[in-house]
């Protein structure tokens, strides 16, 4: 297994792109804490860039270079090798660059700025992310075997979880404004992991406190320590749940 | 040392395998024949377990693949059309595979780098060579780790007569060695001196599985070519 985890990082290190968004990322944040004079500002402003573009490149970077390995892929199976293995292998070896990407990129500069509650949620919840979405595509990747359909159902999943789902969730709350849904919300927000980071990260700022009744119910519930605990066991399920389905598949997938 | 039994595949609607069951023995030099699309190379990789079949199960050396895949260690395959990562230099790949496949028991076999002069460009990215070069790689591949049985997908397919020659010298070596060889191909006059058994494949079905000389004396012809040929012909009447 470490020998094609070994392989696979080999490869991505060797086409550019995972650098380019490493620097990308460094950029954006070290400009950010640089502009403003309030790194909590700073962090505020960088919730939102990270929230978009981390599982964007995550999804889309994973799914075409699990298509463009698929000679590779091709290659080890009819080698005396498990097919778990290899498809864990690929998601452990992207997984792991990407998240190295992002640790490098965005999580060193928010812990050396910001090395509060606040910046350690947000360098964890980045991780977790980033390996979800990369879970997320691999699924899609291997339920298609078209590439550009497959593609293609990877930017519809991220526009799914980054915008449409906040519209569903507004439509419903419109809809049901005579019900008391704040308890459905934080149901519904674990539907979402991108809406359970944003929300795990605004809660441990202070900006919660002008979120009104709302507000302090997430609070209620986000600011315990059970509450938290049970987001990030939601946030881990979100990575087991698209790889397990993903193995299941790939090992009854011909070739 | 393999045997299929009734192993059917789908690809959608298309019956790509229906009901097939072979035996192969030790020690064989077995030929895979049928018209494009008979099922061949499917049947092939449902023996390395690249494509799962519906049906039926296949053993290898008397255990079910299924779950299984420390059997492919006893195999060389080369694909009909070999498909490698294309920013890995042809010295990668062998290592590679040299890494993955640790040779415990077996030495390694580099006679075919040597032959088919891959040792002068090893440090060549696997995207910039010719299919004739892709071919060679594979067959070396397949030799490499000097595995029991050879599956050879139209192994002369795109190669130069020099190289096909060395190849064909290689294949009899194998098989007086005792290995199981299976082999398609469309060239049937090459197949001449190496096969000892035929199986002739249609439509995903497997019409017969014969020895060499049986096939001749049914058919009264001594050319593999002709015999398939009036078989063939036989059939479509």
């Amino acid at each position: 297994m470490k020998k094609i985890i070994k392989y696979v990082i080999i490869d991505i290190l060797r086409n550019k792109i995972v650098l380019g968004y490493t620097i990308f990322l460094l950029l954006i944040s070290l400009s950010i804490f640089n502009l403003e004079d309030n790194s909590t500002k700073g962090l505020l402003s960088l919730l939102n860039i990270i929230l978009i573009i981390v599982p964007l490149v995550s999804i889309l970077f994973s799914a075409i270079y699990v298509y463009n390995s698929s000679e590779f892929l091709e290659l080890l199976v009819s080698q005396p090798l498990k097919r778990k293995t290899i498809w864990l292998s690929l998601f452990i070896g992207l997984s792991s660059s990407m998240v190295l990407a992002f640790f490098v990129g965005a999580g060193i500069p928010i812990l050396l700025y910001e090395p509060t509650p606040t910046g350690f949620m947000m360098s964890g919840t980045g991780l977790l992310l980033t390996i979800i979405f990369v879970a997320i595509a691999m699924l899609a990747a291997v339920k298609t075997r078209d590439k550009a359909k497959g593609i293609g159902i990877a930017i519809l999943l991220w526009l799914y979880f980054s915008l449409l789902f906040d519209g569903l969730v507004l439509f419903l709350l419109f809809q049901f404004a005579d019900y008391p849904l704040e308890k459905a919300m934080i149901g519904m927000s674990m539907l979402n992991p991108i809406d359970l980071s944003r929300m795990l990260i605004l809660l441990k700022m202070d900006v919660s406190a002008l979120m009104g009744y709302t507000g302090a119910i997430f609070k209620d519930f986000f600011g315990t320590q059970k509450g938290l605990v049970i987001s990030f066991l939601v946030l881990i399920i979100w990575i087991v749940l698209p790889t397990w389905l993903s193995v299941r598949k790939f090992k009854h997938k011909d070739l | 040392m393999i045997i299929t039994t009734n192993v059917s595949k789908k690809f959608g609607k298309l019956v790509a395998l229906d009901n097939v069951s072979v035996t192969c023995t030790k020690g064989e030099c077995i030929a895979l024949i049928g018209p494009n699309g008979s099922g061949k190379t499917t049947l092939i990789k449902t023996i390395l377990g690249m494509v799962v079949s519906d049906s039926g199960f296949i053993t290898f050396n008397g255990k079910n693949i299924l779950h299984d895949w420390k059997y492919r260690a006893d195999i060389g395959y080369m694909p009909q059309i070999g498909r490698y990562p294309d920013n890995m230099t042809i010295g990668q790949v062998f290592n590679m595979m040299k890494d993955i496949r640790k040779t415990t028991t077996s030495s390694l076999d580099e006679e075919l780098i040597e032959l088919f002069g891959l040792k002068t460009m090893l440090n060549k990215r696997m995207r910039t060579l010719s299919g004739g070069t892709r071919q060679k790689v594979s067959a070396a591949l397949a030799f490499l780790f000097n595995p029991a049985v050879l599956i050879l997908d139209e192994p002369t397919a795109g190669l130069d007569p020099v190289a096909s020659e060395i190849l064909k010298e290689k294949i009899i070596a194998q098989k007086k060695a005792g290995k199981l060889i299976l082999i398609t191909s469309h060239i049937l006059s090459e197949l001449d001196d190496i096969v000892t058994q035929v199986i002739y494949m249609q439509d995903g079905k497997l019409c017969f599985h014969k020895k060499m000389e049986d096939l001749k004396t049914d058919t009264g012809q001594q050319k593999l070519s002709k015999a398939i040929a009036s078989v063939m012909l036989s059939m479509r009447v």
